[in-house]
């Protein structure tokens, strides 16, 4: 993993806002777990696609309109967990969550997604640095319940 | 003369913030003589009101009074039992909505609105219409951005029984013609009711002159508290409409056999504890305005608009989507950035300016943008506070600044 100084955080941030991953609707969403995300406080409005066979996330998307830092952080997460066991994304989901609160947490885990630790300079934007991160475990947790 | 400088020496907000704020199309700031009536009524004649024998429960009723007069003569009504105290423009416009719906609105008849309604003057209407199955009917706006007599005109049909319009849009800023706009829904036979959140705390009102049905407004948008607002409507209007809410102190009497008989107006649609302390409040806030003149004030945010406009001009980068609109609201866009982000990147600057869709969803389809920011004004705001939202507009491109 590079090390992120201030212009890298900066540039893959803009990268993937400017190229979000996988930011469009499948051709065959019937076949993926799906989940809109919106939030009240601002006009972020996202669906999010999802398809995790055994255990495992195969792949995701996401389609819709959002802030830079909600359409960057869904594409760097979405990247990030194609073909990861799902107890391994929610270890990183919890780690992310830990960053954005200031408390201790597993740098090596979050990879790319390290270039968020900012946001809570702008507390009012942590809810879109999780808007998509949120919404992965959301179906996650749907998934595992389905499977019990 | 008019002193900015002195005015905001009654604000004791800007002596405890560095905010530079220009979200009054929100909230707007209390000056220290509304503090100090909100925290009189707590602290020296806290009583109920309508329903005690002692002598503070008389200063209250006297206060509450005191208040309907001052709100009357604000807007240009004839009576006080005209003026109704509610929490804020929404709560006015659902009873309006609801409790004139009911009773009047049948299957069939037409409701109009335009595409710039607030959702608080949108949503009670759709409501309302599934529930007895009329028909909302949404008007689109002129190519310049106004609700003009001409389109209501051409909406207007035989079933067109209330048209609800915004004074003036809290996205654009025009000021729409609703005197003209009256008479043309009058000629029709239909009703008119009209939203003041953004016009009464700007423009000088009368609700007379304009010859409007209902009028809808809010108290915090005008140095008030948050919870008091006023629904004006024509006192033979609101004698022949139900209750919006039942409960203490708007019946007379009521039998086992599930009779009541109502109070008048405006007590009548007073259910429950009236916001007491925010009218106390409310009073304040209206005398403060009446002391500065309320076009003195409508003066002073249009120069400070074109004040802002003259330097906004001069940068590419920033779209403005209401150059024309004589009022305080300055809606735009910083090219190519989404709105959320331009806003936070003010919001870095420690500047306050909103982003989003203000509320107004279906005006999207009129800007062609799925949201803009929004700089609004008020009576406080000072050149140099435009001058930092300026200088910040210089460099908004570089948005991502507001995180590093």
């Amino acid at each position: 993993m590079p090390t992120f100084n201030k212009e890298l955080m900066r540039a893959t941030i803009l990268a993937h806002y400017e190229n979000p991953y996988h930011k469009e609707t499948p051709q065959n969403p019937g076949e993926f777990m799906q989940m809109h995300l919106n939030s009240s406080g601002c006009i972020d409005d996202f669906t999010l696609y999802l398809k995790v066979v055994n255990d495992i996330v195969e792949v995701g998307y996401f389609d819709g309109f959002g802030c830079t830092i909600s359409v960057a952080s869904t594409s760097i997460l979405l990247e990030m967990i194609e073909g990861m066991k799902i107890d391994d994304v929610l270890l990183i989901i919890a780690e992310y969550h830990k960053m954005l609160n200031n408390e201790t947490f597993d740098e090596s885990l979050l990879n790319e997604a390290i270039v968020f630790a900012n946001t809570m300079k702008q507390p009012s934007r942590i809810r879109c640095a999780t808007i998509g991160w949120d919404g992965v475990k959301e179906l996650i947790l749907q998934h595992q319940k389905k499977e019990q | 003369m008019y002193d900015v400088y002195k005015i905001r020496e009654d604000f004791p907000v800007f002596k405890n913030t560095n905010t530079i704020y220009l979200d009054n199309a929100a909230t707007t700031y209390k000056p220290q003589s509304v503090i100090n009536a909100v925290t009189n009524y707590l602290s020296k004649e806290t009583a109920n009101s309508g329903r005690g024998d002692y002598h503070d429960a008389y200063l209250v009723d006297k206060k509450l009074d005191d208040t309907r007069e001052l709100v009357k003569d604000f807007i240009g009504a004839k009576l006080a039992s005209e003026i109704i105290f509610t929490q804020g423009t929404t709560m006015s416009l659902n009873i309006v909505a609801f409790s004139f719906g009911h009773h009047f609105l049948h299957k069939g008849d037409e409701i109009l609105l335009s595409i710039a309604e607030h959702a608080s003057n949108t949503l009670p209407w759709f409501e309302i219409a599934k529930e007895v199955g009329a028909e909302v009917i949404l008007m689109p706006l002129s190519e310049d951005g106004y609700i003009t007599p001409e389109i209501v005109k051409e909406h207007l049909t035989p079933r067109t029984k209330i048209v609800a319009i915004t004074h003036v849009s809290n996205v654009l800023g025009y000021i729409n013609d609703v005197k003209t706009i009256a008479e043309v829904v009058h000629a029709n036979g239909s009703l008119i009711v009209v939203d003041g959140a953004q016009s009464v705390p700007h423009l000088k009102i009368d609700v007379q002159d304009m010859d409007i049905d209902f009028l809808a407004f809010s108290g915090h948008k005008m140095l008030a508290p948050t919870g008091i607002g006023v629904l004006y409507g024509k006192k033979a209007l609101l004698d022949v409409m139900p209750p919006f809410l039942s409960g203490g102190g708007m019946n007379l009497s009521y039998t086992t056999d599930c009779d009541i008989t109502f109070m008048k107006v405006p007590e009548k649609f007073e259910a429950g504890t009236l916001n007491i302390e925010a009218i106390y409040g409310l009073h304040a806030a209206l005398t403060y305005i009446n002391e500065l003149g309320i076009e003195n004030i409508a003066k002073h945010e249009y120069n400070l608009k074109q004040y802002a406009l003259e330097k906004l001009r001069k940068l590419d980068h920033i779209i403005i989507y209401n150059e024309d609109a004589p009022t305080g609201i300055i809606t735009f866009n910083v090219r190519g950035v989404y709105g959320q982000d331009a806003a936070t990147y003010f919001n870095s600057k420690n500047i306050a300016v909103r982003s989003g869709q203000h509320c107004a969803k279906l005006l999207k389809h009129y800007l062609n943008e799925l949201g803009t920011v929004r700089a609004s004004i008020y009576l406080y705001t000072t050149k140099e506070d435009i001058d930092a939202f300026v200088e910040a507009a210089k460099t908004a491109e570089d948005f991502l600044d507001a995180y590093f």
